[in-house]
């Protein structure tokens, strides 16, 4: 039998690009990875930062606060004409308050807040620690022994932790007076009637389902924002690539984890 | 002081340190000079423990760091100052937050001995009068100083400047280059380095200098040395021609 010599075989240029960039994804979850770990590490490590702790608390919860009232009443009020054009048609009016409760509790206000936190505080957390990263400001601080995840991050990630999910609240209670408007001045639905089965619908399951939800989505906002921000090069191009990307994959990740938490809830849990 | 032994480090196939033997003596004002991509930064990197040799030891005070944990190298790097080559201060905080910064993170000092050795530095600075200003409302120079106050409030064993002068009109540098002899004449224990591509500086301000050429040691000696070798290189350099054995990439 006759063998060549020597065997030769060459990977297809497409397909070994392809494996690079897969070798690289791969890569990049890793110090992901590697990253998270290091947040739950530091933020057990003294020095408790509370001061700024609570301005991360200030900035995104109360300058949030405006825009959380604007659009909750806002989703509130168009979800109750669109729900309430269609249980016109049943004569059942009075569902309306329960139904877009239910909405308002388990999805709407913990996605609605999640994407506007990204946008408003997410953002300004990547570009400011961007910046703070391009002008060697983060470099400073390592070389001062300073643990950049400790002082930039950790405080942004509890900050976020604790008032996301108060700010989903407001989100929640202003939705309800969106729909209720809606519900008494366009449906003329009974006061009492909407009450009752708002009640009767909305379990504080339902509340505390979106809550947790949104403390899930918090701690992905805060920690991806920061990372993206950590991350970034390049001057002030890198700066802009580094928001546009964070806000990007901060919103894929939230919808992941939503459909995700969703899944396990309605088949495990519920 | 510092000692590297036979300390290279490559990225990729890029060799930038190549079996480097440096050694910096304790209490001098030490030049690292060198045209760009000749490992100085990459030197005072691994002098400050941000990056690891890939082969070698690197011997500060009598330790050797190349093998330091994280955490290790976290708490050695206490014992530095660093002036970075755009000063590199925190834009939230004011000139005294600033120079406050190192004390608070790393000192259990009383709020008032804080503020007294934060206005000692910013005096020996000559920057008693803006505390109370953001690095933004600051000229080139006093944004230097502050970061100068910064690296050393803490009262540093080693103070490192990274390019100090390098993008500064003439004025500023030379008031660089005094601050840098004065802080090396008032702290008689201060180890200071200084990377730089300024040879005029260097003759003037400095006790020994270093000259790092392909990875390696092309000259290390006094001012005196440097100005009377008839090394190529060096020559080179001094002259500041295109012409000559250094190579270019």
């Amino acid at each position: 039998m006759n063998l060549p010599a020597k065997f030769s075989f060459e990977i297809p240029e497409p397909i070994l690009a392809w494996m690079g960039s897969a070798v690289k994804r791969v890569e990049l979850s890793g110090r992901f990875i590697f990253y998270l770990r290091e947040i739950f590490q530091q933020m057990f490590r003294r020095p408790f930062r509370q001061k700024i702790l609570f301005q991360q608390i200030e900035f995104i919860g109360n300058q949030s606060v405006f825009i959380i009232l604007l659009t909750g009443f806002a989703t509130g009020a168009v979800f109750g004409l669109q729900i309430g054009g269609v249980f016109t048609v049943f004569n059942a009016e009075g569902m309306i308050g329960g139904a877009t409760g239910i909405a308002l509790a388990t999805e709407l206000a913990p996605l609605m807040t999640g994407f506007l936190l990204t946008g408003r505080a997410g953002s300004a957390m990547t570009a400011e620690i961007a910046i703070m990263k391009v002008n060697e400001q983060v470099d400073a601080m390592e070389a001062m022994g300073v643990h950049p995840i400790h002082y930039l991050v950790v405080p942004r990630v509890l900050a976020s932790m604790i008032i996301m999910p108060f700010l989903c609240g407001i989100f929640m209670f202003i939705g309800v007076v969106g729909v209720y408007s809606i519900g008494v001045a366009v449906f003329h639905v009974d006061e009492g009637v909407f009450y009752e089965k708002l009640i009767n619908l909305v379990k504080p399951a339902d509340i505390m389902t979106g809550l947790r939800k949104m403390l899930i989505f918090s701690f992905i906002i805060a920690a991806i924002s920061c990372r993206t921000g950590l991350a970034a090069s390049k001057g002030a191009e890198g700066v802009g690539l580094a928001t546009t990307n964070a806000v990007v994959r901060t919103l894929i990740f939230i919808l992941l984890a939503d459909f995700v938490i969703s899944y396990i809830e309605v088949r495990w849990l519920s | 002081m510092i000692y590297f032994q036979g300390v290279s480090k490559a990225f990729g196939s890029h060799v930038v340190l190549d079996e480097l033997d440096l050694d910096i003596p304790k209490g001098k004002i030490t030049f690292i000079l060198g045209k760009s991509g000749e490992g100085k930064s990459v030197t005072i990197k691994h002098i400050m423990g941000l990056l690891k040799p890939d082969k070698g030891r690197i011997i500060v005070d009598g330790f050797d760091i190349s093998d330091y944990s994280k955490d290790e190298v976290r708490l050695y790097r206490r014992k530095f100052g660093m002036l970075f080559q755009h000063a590199a201060l925190f834009d939230s905080m004011t000139v005294l937050d600033n120079v406050l910064f190192p004390l608070r993170e790393h000192t259990v000092m009383s709020k008032k001995s804080m503020l007294s050795r934060a206005n000692e530095v910013l005096e020996q600075t000559g920057l008693p009068h803006i505390k109370r200003k953001f690095p933004s409302e600051l000229s080139t120079g006093e944004k230097k100083r502050v970061g100068l106050a910064r690296a050393l409030v803490a009262k540093p064993k080693i103070l490192l400047y990274d390019e100090p002068t390098t993008g500064m009109d003439p004025l500023v540098c030379e008031m660089i280059d005094k601050l840098i002899v004065e802080v090396g004449n008032t702290e008689k224990e201060l180890t200071s380095i200084v990377i730089s591509h300024d040879l005029k500086a260097a003759l003037a301000t400095s006790h020994n200098i270093i000259m790092l050429y392909k990875g390696k040691v092309a000259l290390s000696g006094s001012p005196d040395e440097f100005r009377s070798t008839k090394d190529p290189i060096v020559r080179q350099f001094f002259s500041g021609k295109i012409e000559g054995p250094m190579e270019f990439f």
